[in-house]
């Protein structure tokens, strides 16, 4: 085994001496970034998906009641310019250190967000659609699940992405909060080249399969999007 | 929800396939608003018939349909629906029973074909299998091929494929009543006709009572078995079957929306078939000339028409055909236009007049001759009340 060798080589070695970009080291230490990769995946999906539970239920609800969604969109807009360490360091004294303190803050900035592109989504819902579906005999209920958000999907989906990726960026702060993640291993030694380059690197790929796993479920689930004068 | 079980154990067989409708004083009042859309409208539709709501817009005649199914309520007065009123239904229920298309057809662009035609019987809560064959049964009448469009999304349909859908999905559940909002307005003219043609087809077969809402009095005057023509503010201006709004329109805004071609118009509703044709001498080549001068005697038309032995035309003779003991085939004109006993009298005089002939020999569904059309006909046709001529053309 070459582990051996590997715990022999240390900082004094003139590569990470020199806080370089150094492979063999990146080889020898990537067990280390595992378990904040998965802290960081845990903390991103959690954030979108209670940010979009609540926030697609919002839409749904100033859908219909078209009064409250100006309210909603000044008071998610607020949380959504709250900078992320300034909300990390307010909730301290409130949730403590740990997750939940990174987790609202999180899903507070992901609100805007879906909560916009939800909406959008059902507002372009083609009226004559609408319209024939409740001349049919659609309820309003009905009319909903079975037509408007089905036809919302694409913009549902594509609010999904936007928040996937952006919370992936800002889940490296959480760690201010006491959440770990990738941040806490980026920030553990900023200035050694090797350590920014694979934990920030993690971070944006995990930013690009997520967007890649979303755009595949909504193909999946939007087949009608693709289907054009295939005649 | 009661109405809709008891539909879903009827079924549709067990109900009648046309309704009655009547609009009784039916008006609609929009708040703020010191003139109403609709403006007590009476009339009545009889069962199995088109009734075409016709006007500028602006006139109502959206409104008037969509206070049929409650899409809109009624202000004042009442619709009642095989005599019973509207008012008294639940909304969604009303709506299932009555079969709905409009102008962009609204299908639903994320289901396919077979699930846009199977919205109401689903929610109808029919079995799946006799879904799935309805939905079968209701390309199969609009013309569409049931294993090609069934999995097809509308994106991948033609804007004529798109509309029988439409159409197909209005009647999934054999409704009593139709209401359709210029259901072919989004069509060009060519696909439009033929729309029009295969639509009238369809509806000598199923009988439905119908609502159609157009803003076109050429498809108006085509479609209809009555037509109500309204004018702004919601009135109706006139309540009549086609030809009588034609003849006799009731006022100046009828006569303006009819149009100054009112008369033309009128050939649109008469077929060749309408007509008394005149009779020409019949000849074959060969036939001795005396015979064929002692044809021309009770003839009407003065030239001699050539047909080959099935009887089909070939042309008008000319004097030196007739010059020998016996007749031989030298033409002095073809014989275009020929016309068909099902053509209407609009074309027919269209294709006269595009060959600058006076006149075209008729031919029955087997192409043989069995009259020949003249301006003069048409021109008699004109002055005539078209319910007066006697139908069924016995000429020859």
């Amino acid at each position: 085994m070459t582990l051996a060798q590997v715990e022999i080589r240390d900082r004094s070695d003139t590569c990470e001496a020199n806080n370089g970009f150094c492979p063999d080291w990146i080889a020898d230490n990537f067990d280390r970034y595992v378990d904040p990769f998965f802290q960081h995946v845990l903390l991103t999906v959690l954030a979108v998906g209670i940010g979009f539970a609540i926030s697609f239920t919002l839409a749904l609800v100033a859908y219909r009641r078209r009064w409250l969604i100006s309210p909603i969109t000044q008071v998610t807009g607020i949380l959504y310019t709250i900078p992320s360490i300034a909300a990390f360091f307010l909730l301290l004294p409130i949730t403590g250190r740990g997750n939940d303190t990174a987790l609202i803050a999180l899903v507070a900035y992901v609100l805007l967000i879906i909560f916009r592109n939800v909406l959008a989504g059902l507002d372009n819902v083609p009226a004559d659609t609408k319209d024939a579906g409740r001349g049919m005999g659609l309820t309003d209920r009905q009319l909903l699940w079975r037509v408007e958000v089905p036809l919302a999907l694409p913009e549902i989906m594509a609010g999904l992405r936007i928040a996937a990726t952006t919370t992936v960026g800002l889940a490296t702060l959480a760690f201010f909060a006491g959440a770990g993640g990738l941040g806490e291993q980026i920030f553990a030694d900023i200035t050694f080249k090797s350590n920014v380059v694979v934990a920030g690197g993690l971070a944006v790929l995990l930013a690009a399969v997520l967007d890649g796993l979303i755009l595949l479920v909504q193909r999946a689930i939007t087949p009608w999007t693709r289907a054009v004068a295939a005649r | 929800m009661n109405s809709s079980d008891s539909a879903q154990s009827l079924g549709p067989s067990s109900r009648p396939a046309a309704a009655t409708l009547e609009f009784r004083d039916a008006t609609k009042r929009y708040p703020g608003q010191s003139e109403p859309a609709v403006d007590h409208l009476t009339l009545a539709v009889p069962a199995g018939e088109i009734c075409v709501l016709v006007g500028p817009s602006g006139c109502g005649k959206t409104t008037a349909m969509r206070m049929v199914n409650r899409m809109i309520d009624i202000t004042e007065g009442d619709i009642l629906l095989d005599g019973s009123s509207v008012r008294e239904r639940n909304p969604a229920a009303l709506r299932r029973e009555i079969g709905y298309a409009i102008q962009q057809i609204g299908l639903f662009p994320h289901l396919s074909v077979a699930d846009n035609v199977a919205t109401v019987p689903r929610l109808l809560g029919w079995p799946k299998d006799r879904i799935r064959q309805r939905v079968d049964e209701m390309l199969e009448l609009v013309s569409l091929d049931p294993h090609e469009t069934r999995g097809r999304f509308p994106a991948q349909l033609s804007g004529g494929q798109r509309q029988r859908v439409g159409v197909a999905r209005a009647l999934a559940v054999d409704p009593p009543l139709m209401l359709m909002d210029e259901p072919f307005g989004a069509i060009d003219p060519i696909n439009r006709e033929r729309l029009q043609n295969e639509f009238l087809r369809l509806q000598r077969e199923i009988r439905k009572t119908i609502v159609f809402v157009t803003h076109d009095i050429d498809e108006a005057i085509k479609m209809g078995d009555r037509i109500a023509v309204m004018q702004q503010g919601g009135k109706l201006a006139q309540y009549a079957p086609p030809a009588e709004l034609l003849m006799y329109p009731a006022n100046r805004f009828v006569e303006d929306f009819v149009g100054a071609d009112r008369a033309l118009k009128r050939l649109a509703l008469q077929r060749v078939r309408d007509v008394d044709l005149w009779k020409a001498p019949l000849v074959r080549v060969g036939e001795p000339v005396a015979e064929v001068r002692a044809k021309g005697a009770d003839s009407e038309v003065p030239y001699p028409l050539l047909i080959d032995d099935a009887g089909r035309p070939l042309g008008w003779l000319s004097e030196r055909a007739l010059m020998g003991e016996r007749v031989d085939g030298e033409l002095r004109s073809k014989a275009e236009p020929v016309l068909d006993l099902e053509d209407v009298l609009r074309d027919a005089l269209s294709a006269l007049l595009a060959e600058e002939a006076q006149y075209g020999p008729v031919v029955n569904e087997r192409g043989e001759v069995v009259g020949v059309l003249s301006i003069e006909i048409l021109a008699h046709a004109l002055r005539t009340d078209p319910d007066e001529v006697p139908s069924g053309a016995d000429a020859v």
